[in-house]
């Protein structure tokens, strides 16, 4: 019984052929994402109660942020999540240098995403806008004075929920460079390749995470006049 | 299981397919966002952007993340996993929603 598993290259001992190995990676997987999607549910919970408690301010809140910088950024995530997916349909064909190649890509798309994130980030602490120290002054001639600590409320839900996603971004981007470094040494193969498919789920799941924060964070005011 | 060794390689036209789908709900999503649809009823507009939002994750889980030639355990977990969610969701929204004085004013 012992010996067979030592023939096949990639299949550890404890596993009995290579089916069950890949079955197990990926329950296991998807385990440690279904936490990760508590982790975020958390502060998407949050983010519904403080919508129900202040409609004004998360419309106005929302009103500041950049559709077209969060809808590029959306792209960008959903072009990515098609490299990743092309990279390991490659490596399951056993094509080490389009493995290579996509997962580059991948990775220099996860990095725009982050440089614009930047930007966005950079943008919001010039205007006074990062809900801490620094955080804009009512002006009590104005309309939208009345929401002032409404919208501060979405400021932190947005810079919790969009920063928590960049922190997965950050983690993505040094597994994918991991994988690169991998693929180019020639560690996968038509049989075994289920670091590059594991990697693949959370590199989707943090795409997921996002198809749902940018509706809710950058569009829910889109409609709406400024108040600033 | 002792049938099932072949492992299933989705065709990249699923994935282009996927990709095109996602990026024609992207822009419904936008455009449909630019209207005041609460003119119409009040939860409109959250309604549509949340189906959207569904139908994107659910091709992103099916289709990229492989789940529909998933085993039947792994669905199962993940199935299992997501009703957790909505219980976290939907009871402590349910809770909130039948305290009185709930939604309450913020002291400025």
């Amino acid at each position: 019984m012992a010996e067979h598993a030592s023939h096949v290259p990639g299949l550890a001992h404890h596993f009995v052929n290579m089916e069950q190995q890949r079955e197990a990676g990926t329950i296991g997987m998807w385990i440690f994402l279904l936490t990760e999607l508590m982790f975020f549910g958390g502060l998407f919970l949050a983010y519904a109660i403080f919508r129900v408690t202040y409609p004004d301010g998360f419309l106005q809140g929302s009103h500041l942020l950049s559709v077209p910088l969060g809808g590029l950024n959306t792209v960008v995530l959903i072009v990515s999540s098609l490299t990743m997916a092309l990279a390991v349909y490659y490596s399951q064909m056993g094509e080490k240098k389009k493995v290579v190649g996509f997962l580059v890509l991948t990775l220099l798309l996860g990095l725009v995403f982050l440089v614009v994130k930047y930007f966005e980030y950079k943008e919001k602490f010039e205007h006074h806008l990062f809900p801490a120290m620094g955080f804009y002054a009512p002006d009590p001639s104005h309309l939208a004075v009345q929401y002032h600590q409404q919208v501060r409320v979405f400021l932190w839900i947005y810079f919790a929920m969009t920063g928590l996603h960049a922190l997965h971004m950050i983690i993505g981007a040094g597994i994918l460079l991991t994988l690169i470094i991998m693929a180019h040494k020639g560690k996968f193969t038509r049989e075994y390749n289920s670091p590059v498919e594991i990697s693949g789920l959370y590199w989707h799941f943090v795409d997921i995470v996002w198809i749902f924060l940018f509706p809710l964070l950058y569009l829910t005011g889109f409609h709406v006049g400024g108040g600033h | 299981m002792a049938e099932h060794t072949e492992h299933h390689i989705v065709p990249i036209k699923v994935y282009i397919a996927v990709f095109l789908a996602l990026m024609v709900f992207t822009a419904i999503t936008v455009a449909v966002a630019s209207f005041p649809l609460e003119n119409i009823w009040g939860p409109l507009n959250i309604i549509v952007a949340l189906t959207v939002a569904v139908i994107k994750a659910t091709l992103v889980i099916l289709y990229f993340m492989h789940v529909r030639y998933s085993s039947r355990l792994t669905q199962v977990i993940i199935v299992a996993g997501i009703f957790w969610l909505l219980v976290l969701l939907l009871f402590t929204l349910a809770d909130y929603a039948s305290r009185s004085g709930w939604p309450t004013p913020l002291a400025q």
